[in-house]
């Protein structure tokens, strides 16, 4: 086909850990389109889309660029060919201007310096010509994410990306930027450029692409023109069925307070106010979301929360114990269960089995223990149980869970941290990089909690699943409770953005109503 | 089915057994008059007599003592490597107990041997508690204690164990009630094999199926998610390197009790660095070590015959050591082979 851009044939992909990602995918590009590729996380995306730009090597396959046969083998190769990519996560040196970021490692020489007069003139051009307004001399570290992201886009066309790949660019964002990126995409587009959209947000792949290649536990499930096909049929393509994200939850009389924080406060090592003055109270069965961009105060709550954050003033009480710093070891024995963000690196251990990551918290509780020997049957019957009632795909309770996808090793922690019946569940993007068929499976385990009277705290950079869940809702900014909603359901995505920004902020009284006893 | 990706590493480690043999085969047909020969005495010599079967379960003692306690640290992600100068003074523990009290036959030995072993186990927390408290490499300091033990040792054994009759650095003898019994006949076979494998079966056991063994893999698996669950992985680092130095004192001082009448080490033996290549091919399984150990043993037991009846050096052995070594620690020997059983599971050939 002289008409594609871009082709991979057959690409199949094993990771040492053996983990098979892709199986004889299919892909092609045509100039000047925007691209999606869609699919449950674990479906293959992020891994064929590294493959493209050379961060991994297909183990099997072909990739033909403009009808010729090419290999990648570093990045740079792919850079070489015109091919950019826009991380999920960004590659940018924080402490670096961005202009400095922006000519790393192509610097324009003066004699034996850089020619910084040079460099700043071609990155204002650069931006003026994309519409990607970012100010040349500001230090990364300071930028918004949106900001970020924008010289990361900017990034690649200086290296002369023809095919920029961007991976999950709004997962970030606030729906106010999602929508400036797409205003900036089209332009991009219109000026020649081909985009590959990566994304799990069918409704965004609706209004922004050309073409979708759905991909589903590595492998292709079609092609289409976006305006051929339904979100609906898309979703079935995807998880193999129809998934609907709305839950009928009964409102529910007020129980006894569980979980209180007053005026918690912490600054961090760099002098950094990380949480100012944060309060708020959840009851048993009560959800409450928080919202709020990355890097708000999220991460040093949730640790304050969890017992380890030496440090911090203010009072956290569970169920009438001061918890701060007393260790995760003595907050679990109060009834508190956890579902870290990093699944990797604190929720699983990936070389264990899933029946040994199911009893990571209880494995020392009599009834798991028969005389001095741990109680192996009842534990492989519990595994068993827990395998199909959470429906997660594997070949046995002994399998390393490592093996499994992003969305079964979730589900594992979730079995885990739900079934001990906790008294408060903190809960930290427990659906994040999880297939929509995960996600929803999670969802009614939250709500099945909740009817039985456990308290949650859910944070969520996905607004839909904050607002869809939550009872009561806090937006953090700053480290501050910027606002509080007693009904989340009557909230836009576009009324917490604003909050999310820092562009409104309610006053104190009105956010000082989290803290309700 | 036996090839499928559940049997790779067991596969992997037959593998790198055979091509090291292979290897030391070729070197042999290179350097010897009579290559046939010399590989038949080094493969069949170990088993040709009762007294050589013997030499081979002898030496795989220690050896099992020492791969145990190996692999209880390897498996919790630990590389200590500080067996080897426990092994050393445990035996020095256990003679002077040996050569200074009296006691009856069997509460002679007991006391020895434990004694060596209390040390050890002491020993050895200093490393673990340095590491579980300030996060101290383990690998430093343990070999830094190899040195530090090594000489203290040394010092013990001039001066205060030294037979000055003897012209070596060679101790008293130790009284016989101290020395432990010959269990089979016409072999130097003690005792002490029985503990060394009642220790495994402990080993294995106390792992796989008891809650401090669990909190042991689990902290070896992933330190931060242990913490995460609750596990107090402090506690569980120094657990481990108590027991770890108990078994490598155990190991020192049976062998020296079982093997000899009085201590002679004027170096260390390096049964704590074997230790390290048996949890190797144990691939840290404690059931494991036993054949690992009896492996280990026999290839030396055979290059010692080759050296003696050939003219190929036991020298010979250091390379089918160093291409085990290099083999099972390149991760990605024979992942292909892995990686097209994957895909074939997966459906995507045929």
């Amino acid at each position: 086909m002289s008409e594609s851009l871009l082709e991979m044939r057959g690409i199949s992909k094993v990771y040492p850990n053996g983990v098979v990602a892709n199986a004889g995918v299919n892909f092609s590009l045509r100039e000047g389109e925007i691209h999606a590729v869609v699919g449950e996380n674990g479906a293959g995306k992020s891994t064929l889309m590294k493959m493209m730009f050379g961060m991994e090597e297909p183990s099997e396959g072909e990739m033909l660029l403009r009808g010729e046969k090419v290999r990648f083998r570093s990045p740079q190769d792919a850079i070489d060919s015109g091919v950019g990519m826009v991380h999920q996560h960004f590659m940018l040196v924080p402490s670096f201007t961005v202009v400095e970021n922006m000519i790393l490692g192509m610097e324009p020489r003066k004699g034996l310096g850089i020619n910084r007069a040079e460099a700043e003139r071609v990155t204002r051009e650069l931006s003026a010509k994309y519409n990607l307004h970012v100010d040349p001399n500001a230090r990364v570290e300071d930028l918004s994410v949106g900001m970020k992201q924008k010289v990361e886009i900017l990034k690649a066309l200086l290296r002369g990306a023809q095919i920029l790949i961007l991976d999950e660019p709004t997962a970030v964002l606030t729906p106010q930027e999602t929508e400036e990126l797409f205003r900036e995409l089209k332009l991009l587009k219109q000026a020649g450029h081909t985009i590959v959209f990566i994304s799990h947000k069918l409704k965004e792949v609706k209004t922004l692409c050309d073409r979708i290649t759905i991909m589903r536990a590595g492998r292709t499930e079609g092609v289409f023109e976006t305006a051929s096909v339904t979100e609906q049929e898309i979703s079935r393509l995807m998880v193999g069925r129809d998934v609907v994200l709305k839950y009928d939850k009964e409102k529910k009389a007020k129980g006894k307070p569980v979980l209180a924080v007053r005026d918690l406060a912490y600054t961090n090592a760099a002098g950094k106010k990380t949480l100012d003055r944060v309060r708020f109270a959840v009851r048993e069965g009560h959800i409450l979301g928080i919202a709020g961009v990355e890097g708000n105060g999220q991460a040093e709550l949730v640790k304050a929360l969890t017992g380890h954050l030496p440090g911090a003033t203010g009072t956290i009480d569970v169920a009438g114990s001061v918890v701060a710093g007393q260790g995760i070891k003595a907050v679990r024995g109060l009834g508190v269960a956890y579902i870290p963000e990093d699944r990797m690196r604190q929720g699983a251990a990936k070389e264990a089995s899933i029946a040994d990551n199911l009893i990571s918290t209880r494995y020392a509780k009599k009834e798991w223990n028969r005389g001095p020997f741990l109680d192996r049957r009842r534990i492989a019957q519990m595994s068993k149980d827990m395998i199909e009632r959470f429906k997660i795909r594997c070949k046995g309770p002994e399998q390393e869970i490592g093996m499994l996808s992003g969305g079964n090793m979730q589900k594992v922690i979730v079995a885990r941290e739900s079934s001990a019946s906790p008294r408060l569940l903190i809960a930290e993007q427990p659906t994040r990089g999880v297939d929509v068929g995960a996600a929803q499976l999670i969802h009614q385990r939250l709500l099945e909690l909740r009817e039985q009277g456990c308290a949650i705290v859910l944070l969520s950079a996905d607004l839909n699943e904050v607002l869809e869940l939550s009872d009561s809702l806090i937006v953090l900014y700053n480290g501050g409770v910027a606002a509080y909603f007693d009904d989340p359901s009557g909230v836009s995505e576009e009324k917490l953005g604003l909050y999310m920004l820092g562009l409104e902020q309610q006053s104190e009284e009105e956010a000082g109503k989290a803290y309700d006893l | 089915m036996i090839f499928n990706t559940r049997n790779f590493e067991k596969i992997r480690t037959l593998a790198v057994v055979l091509i090291s043999l292979l290897i030391a085969f070729l070197v042999i047909s290179i350097i010897s008059e009579h290559p046939l020969k010399t590989i038949g005495i080094f493969l069949f010599e170990p088993i040709r007599t009762v007294s050589h079967i013997g030499n081979v379960v002898e030496m795989s003692i220690p050896l099992m003592f020492t791969g145990l306690s190996v692999v209880l640290l390897f498996r919790t992600n630990l590389f200590n490597l500080g067996a080897e100068g426990i092994f050393y003074f445990a035996a020095v523990v256990a003679s002077s107990v040996a050569i200074h009290f009296a006691a009856n036959a069997f509460f002679h030995p007991v006391v020895a041997v434990l004694a060596g072993a209390v040390v050890g186990a002491l020993l050895s927390a200093i490393p673990g508690i340095l590491k579980a408290k300030w996060n101290v490499n383990e690998l430093v300091s343990s070999l830094m204690f190899n040195s530090i033990l090594f000489g203290v040792g040394l010092y013990l054994l001039n001066y205060y164990l030294r037979d000055p009759q003897s012209f070596s650095n060679s101790s008293y003898k130790f009284r016989p009630s101290a020395m432990l019994d010959v269990i089979v006949p016409g072999t130097r076979i003690h005792s002490g094999l029985i503990v060394a494998l009642l220790c495994v079966a402990a080993g294995h056991y106390f792992m796989y199926r008891t809650k401090w063994g669990y909190e042991l893999r689990m902290t070896g698996a992933n330190r931060e998610f242990a913490e995460f669950s609750g596990i107090n992985t402090t506690k569980v680092i120094i657990m481990v390197h108590l027991i770890a130095g108990f078994l490598a004192g155990m190991g020192g001082s049976i062998e020296v009790l079982g093997m000899y009448n009085r201590l002679q080490w004027a170096s260390l033996p390096g049964y704590g660095m074997d230790g390290a290549l048996v949890a190797l091919l144990a691939k840290n399984n404690p059931a494991s070590v036993i054949g690992a150990a009896l492996f280990l043993a026999y290839i030396r037991i055979g290059a010692d015959q080759m050296a003696r009846m050939s003219d190929v050096p036991a020298e010979m052995i250091s390379i089918i050591q160093a291409v085990i070594i290099l083999l099972i620690s390149a991760e990605q020997f024979l992942k292909f082979w892995k990686n097209r059983m994957l895909l074939k599971e997966a459906g995507v050939r045929e």
